[in-house]
């Protein structure tokens, strides 16, 4: 235990940290109701004049569907391809099991702009339009891995005593998925597919390669428009948004697991 | 429940379910096989297939008038990118940046992590972990555009330091190694923690009892205890960090990190080989800190 002093100066540095964690994301919500164009601070007037002229943006609407369409459909894949995965790795004794955690992670653990421009790249030769399929494609070679580290720790904790016991009592292999491993499965799935959901819904870079000039995602719709003077007011309203929905999936993770999220990535 | 499933389907097609079943039931390595075929065909097909054509293609030529890529294989691109000095100059700033995000993140890490796991009460302690957390959820473009409207002319860092006289440091690379450590800042705080607090608190009071200082703890009992979870927290910071180039052109003003080389080559440039050529740079980088750091034993605290 530290001394009087050196708990004071924890105390300081955690007040200062969590400050200066939330400080910008304070600024943001703020700026939304600023009147002013500019960034200048402190504000001076009160308006809510820009929320509803994004709330009339066609652009900020279309790219929010794309974005959560791209999500879904990136989260359905991961859901399917990361549990099939995981059974694999976990169930069976196979050359090569070793090696697919690091494959899986291998989209994540390199940069972004590597994946991005590998599939750019092959979408070309193979002759696949760009569009809301191959950001859903890009999207989901990165998000299985969510889904499969999720699915596997459930595996193997819960073990195949329970699956066995069901197959003596003369259960087939999809009555004992349906009615005894997906039950148990579910709320581990159901966290890797909100951290899939949450980073499909927040990718850029990737994103900037695989996706058409017609189809913008959320972050693609606020880079574009980013350095635009003119809908800086429209991009701050957008940004508080994205700030406040962020709660969102922190709740619904309290709810399902009672655990602090992120805690496994 | 059974008697449910039973109900709901009809005779043939629960028939043929059975069937395959029973059938797959007796040959589990159609189940092994079935199960890896779509992740399989997906990842090693799809995107080691994609990740090899890249890495290929870093050794094709492009035609010097047209710009069309030439399927001969040269290693132009390399020397290209070894001998001329603004690129070496890009690679040394970037990896400069990537090591001072890290430093920046462990040393306010520490003490954060520290004040988490033991000195505060266990349900301060949950809330704390949700704090730091909650901001991992937010848009990492809007944190970028945060520091943006933070770091504005007039904007919130030069009015909180207008009284002592002051004024923000402005868009350029100490804007960007700000916004970049206040990004994945929560990547360090996280294993840090979790390496505190298996460190259990009667080898810090064995410490104190044999007449050590808390610093002295700290630096001889703690800190060796913490090296691979800091490690594994630097993974994080060092790759996202190297990988970057959004928040660079966000807060960064004119200043260039090497995933900018790439990115440009690819869209303004259209040079695939060239850039796919400087993709080896962050790929060479990260596999060799990799490597370094399964060596220390980090890799099982991710």
């Amino acid at each position: 235990m530290p001394s009087t002093a050196g708990r004071r100066l924890l105390v300081a540095t955690m007040a200062v940290g969590l400050l200066v964690i939330y400080l910008p994301l304070a600024v943001v919500l703020v700026n939304s109701f600023n009147s002013s164009r500019t960034f200048s601070w402190p504000p001076r007037h009160f308006t809510t004049h820009w929320w509803s002229q994004a709330w009339g943006s066609a652009g900020a609407r279309s790219a929010l569907r794309v974005s959560i369409e791209a999500g879904l459909g990136a989260t359905a894949i991961a859901l399917v391809l990361g549990t099939m995965a995981a059974f694999a790795v976990s169930r069976y004794r196979w050359f090569g099991r070793d090696g697919v955690s690091l494959l899986l992670l291998l989209p994540i653990a390199l940069p972004g702009i590597v994946t991005g421009i590998a599939l750019n790249n092959a979408f070309r030769l193979v002759g696949v339009p760009f569009g809301l399929l191959t950001i859903i494609v890009g999207h989901s070679t990165f998000c299985i891995v969510l889904v499969y580290n999720n699915a596997l720790a459930r595996l193997r904790r819960m073990g195949s005593s329970l699956e066995e016991a069901s197959a003596d009592l003369g259960a087939g292999i999809w009555q004992t998925f349906r009615y005894v491993t997906f039950p148990m499965l579910r709320s581990a799935l159901f966290a890797g597919g909100l951290l899939a959901f949450a980073l499909s819904f927040d990718e850029i870079i990737v994103t900037t390669f695989t996706s058409a000039p017609g189809v913008q995602t959320l972050p693609l719709w606020i880079f574009a428009n980013l350095f635009r003077p003119n809908q800086g007011p429209v991009v701050n309203v957008v940004a508080a948004v994205l700030v406040l929905l962020s709660i969102v999936p922190v709740w619904l993770a309290q709810r399902v697991s009672g655990e602090p999220v992120g805690a496994r990535r | 429940m059974t008697t449910v499933a039973t109900k709901t389907s009809t005779a043939p097609e629960l028939s043929r379910a059975r069937s395959t079943s029973a059938w797959l039931h007796r040959h589990p390595s159609a189940r092994l096989l079935g199960l890896l075929s779509l992740p399989g065909l997906w990842l090693v097909v799809a995107y080691l297939g994609s990740l090899a054509v890249m890495l290929i293609a870093a050794f094709w030529a492009t035609n010097d008038f047209t710009g069309a890529v030439e399927h001969r294989t040269t290693l132009d691109n390399f020397r290209a990118l070894v001998t001329q000095p603004v690129y070496r100059r890009v690679a040394l700033r970037s990896l400069g940046v990537a090591a001072l995000v890290t430093l920046v993140d462990t040393l306010i890490a520490l003490p954060m992590a520290y004040y988490m796991a033991k000195v505060a009460s266990p349900r301060v302690r949950r809330l704390l972990v949700v704090a730091v957390l909650t901001p991992l959820w937010a848009s990492y473009l809007v944190k970028a555009y945060a520091w943006r409207v933070m770091f504005a002319k007039g904007g919130v860092v030069d009015w909180l330091l207008s009284p002592v006289g002051g004024h923000g440091p402005g868009f350029g690379l100490r804007a960007t190694v700000i916004t970049l450590s206040y990004l994945w800042l929560p990547f360090m705080v996280l294993p840090v923690f979790a390496g505190l607090e298996r460190i259990p608190d009667a080898l810090l009071e064995a410490s104190a009892d044999q007449g050590a200082r808390p610093l002295r703890t700290f630096r001889s009992v703690v800190l060796p205890l913490l090296f691979p979870a800091l490690l594994a927290g630097s993974i994080f910071t060092f790759s996202l960090s190297l990988g970057d180039y959004i928040t660079v052109k966000i807060v960064g003003g004119a200043s260039q990190l090497a995933s900018n080389v790439i990115y440009d080559n690819i869209t303004t440039g259209g040079n695939l080989p060239f850039a796919s050529a400087a993709a080896f740079f962050p790929i060479i980088v990260m596999v060799g800190y990799l490597l370094a750091v399964r060596r220390a034993g980090a890799l099982d605290d991710l």
